[in-house]
């Protein structure tokens, strides 16, 4: 894209890009590092993921309020408008998926030294692996403006929904099977479902990135394979 | 994994401000037009649908105002002059020798840049104009003045001040006058030449808001350099470069997602 004649334009809409790759940066590093720390019962790290959280709600109102100040000043049009709402919207969706991996790491403190089953957290893991692959394609296809990269995105999310769908039962099973699971396994639950709704965080990005790029917005249905809710458990299964 | 259907869709696309089932008022068919040797206009084709604002932008040169002149053939003032194709006013070949100019000009009213009212009064600044064209008995004269007065949004202004001098009023009123002069002799388009260059924003918004209201009477074309004011009160937008034709499209899809990037450049302020 060729410069603005008003060349600090430019260095505004900059700006917005750059607060917003070092905030999937940030979130990047908190969500495989609460995972972590899920898995390996490492408090400082978790502690760690914490700590970062509040530099990414700095930078998200800080690119909120430099893409306002943008549409006051400069009233842009077009490609320029798409790229300041998208850069109110990605900054929105990347601060949640840092909320949501502080809340694991929280939930790893909360835990602490629990019996873990292995099964669970390496299912867990895996989950993390795949949207982590997410999160990470997403802002590439963003800082790209590669569309099919995001449309790559948004189609595979539902493998994660299915994963989730799958760790859940296997959570109610363990639950059912001795009471004193219920604790740590409720908390795994809501890892489950943290890294569950992050995935859906990097679909959203993804359509706004599909909406920056093309001026179009996506179809309202996602494919989606989240069975959890159909979910029932017998007793003595 | 089955395949999935990408249904996209676009606000843009569906955008009901523009209303291309509009029947078309004006069609510019292969308009080129000249400065002596210079050709100002290339082989333009162009809708203007009925009832419907179309804006025209592009960069100082363009050929936009040139274009709005040749809809009244004002340019005809100068011998050096000419524009050849065809411009269909409800069908009818206006560049035709056959044309009755000052017909065409009662059917096709232009408000220029500059406010221009005439040195005299407010009423007769509005009578001059329909008595150029019409005979009509006083009353029935007074009620076309305030009915043209009230459709420029003037008349509350001026009803009370109506046989002081025209060059008395502030430039927003004198505007609105010089539209309301227009109106008056009841014309079916009216071109308006960057209307508000010369007004204050808020002067300017009571002009926009009139032109929104003319708008189910009268077709509308308007050259702007105001991109914003463009978006704001245009249903269709015209791009013109170099004295053609880039691009041509609903206003909301020329604004949000021009097809031409040419079009993209100059509306974002990358262009030269």
């Amino acid at each position: 894209m060729s410069e603005h004649i008003v060349r600090s334009y430019d260095a505004d809409l900059q700006g917005l890009r750059q607060r917003i790759a070092e905030m999937g940066g940030i979130a990047e590093k908190m969500l495989v590092d609460s995972v972590s720390a899920l898995a390996r019962h490492d408090k400082p790290l978790a502690q760690t993921v914490i700590a970062s959280d509040p530099r990414l709600d700095v930078l998200h109102r800080e690119v909120e309020e430099n893409a306002i100040l943008t549409i006051a000043r400069r009233q842009p049009l077009a490609v320029d408008l798409r790229e300041t709402i998208s850069a109110i919207r990605i900054a929105g969706d990347v601060e949640r998926i840092g909320d949501l991996a502080k809340n694991i790491a929280k939930r790893a403190l909360a835990i602490g030294d629990d019996f873990q089953p292995h099964k669970i957290v390496v299912g867990l893991r895996h989950m993390n692996d795949l949207v982590m692959g997410q999160l990470k394609d997403v802002l590439d296809a963003y800082a790209q403006k590669d569309t099919a990269k995001a449309l790559d995105v948004w189609k595979r999310d539902g493998a994660i929904d299915a994963l989730y769908t799958s760790l859940f039962r296997e959570l109610l099973t363990y639950m059912m099977e001795d009471p004193r699971n219920i604790s740590f396994c409720t908390h795994l639950l809501f890892c489950a479902k943290n890294i569950e709704r992050i995935g859906d965080h990097t679909t959203n990005i993804a359509e706004t990135v599909h909406y920056l790029v093309t001026a179009e917005t996506l179809a309202i249905d996602r494919p989606k394979n989240d069975r959890s809710i159909d979910t029932t458990v017998e007793a003595g299964a | 994994m089955s395949t999935i259907a990408l249904n996209t869709s676009s606000a843009v696309g569906k955008a009901a401000a523009g209303n291309a089932e509009a029947p078309v008022r004006i069609a510019v068919r292969d308009l080129n037009f000249y400065y002596g040797d210079f050709r100002g206009l290339k082989d333009i084709n162009l809708d203007f649908y009925d009832r419907q604002v179309t804006a025209l932008i592009g960069p100082s040169g363009c050929g936009k105002s040139t274009l709005l002149r040749t809809f009244n053939r004002i340019y005809s003032l100068y011998p050096e002059q000419r524009a050849d194709g065809e411009i269909l006013l409800d069908g009818q070949n206006i560049l035709s020798p056959s044309i009755d100019v000052n017909e065409l000009r009662a059917r096709v009213g232009m408000v220029f840049q500059k406010p221009t009212p005439f040195p005299m009064s407010i009423y007769d600044n509005i009578a001059f104009g329909i008595k150029l064209y019409e005979r009509l008995p006083k009353s029935e004269l007074d009620g076309r003045v305030e009915e043209a007065l009230r459709k420029a949004a003037l008349w509350d202004e001026a009803k009370d001040k109506l046989r002081q001098s025209g060059m008395s009023l502030s430039g927003g009123q004198q505007q609105r006058l010089c539209i309301a002069r227009t109106i008056a002799q009841k014309p079916e388009v009216i071109l308006l030449d960057e209307p508000t260059s010369a007004l204050d924003p808020i002067s300017t918004g009571k002009i926009e808001e009139l032109i929104e209201q003319l708008r189910s009477e009268f077709t509308i074309v308007i050259v702007t350099h105001n991109m914003q004011q463009a978006a704001r009160i245009s249903q269709f937008t015209a791009f013109m470069y170099l004295g053609e034709l880039v691009e041509f499209g609903p206003t909301t899809k020329m604004f949000m997602n021009p097809a031409k990037k040419q079009t993209q450049d100059y509306i974002t302020g990358r262009f030269g």
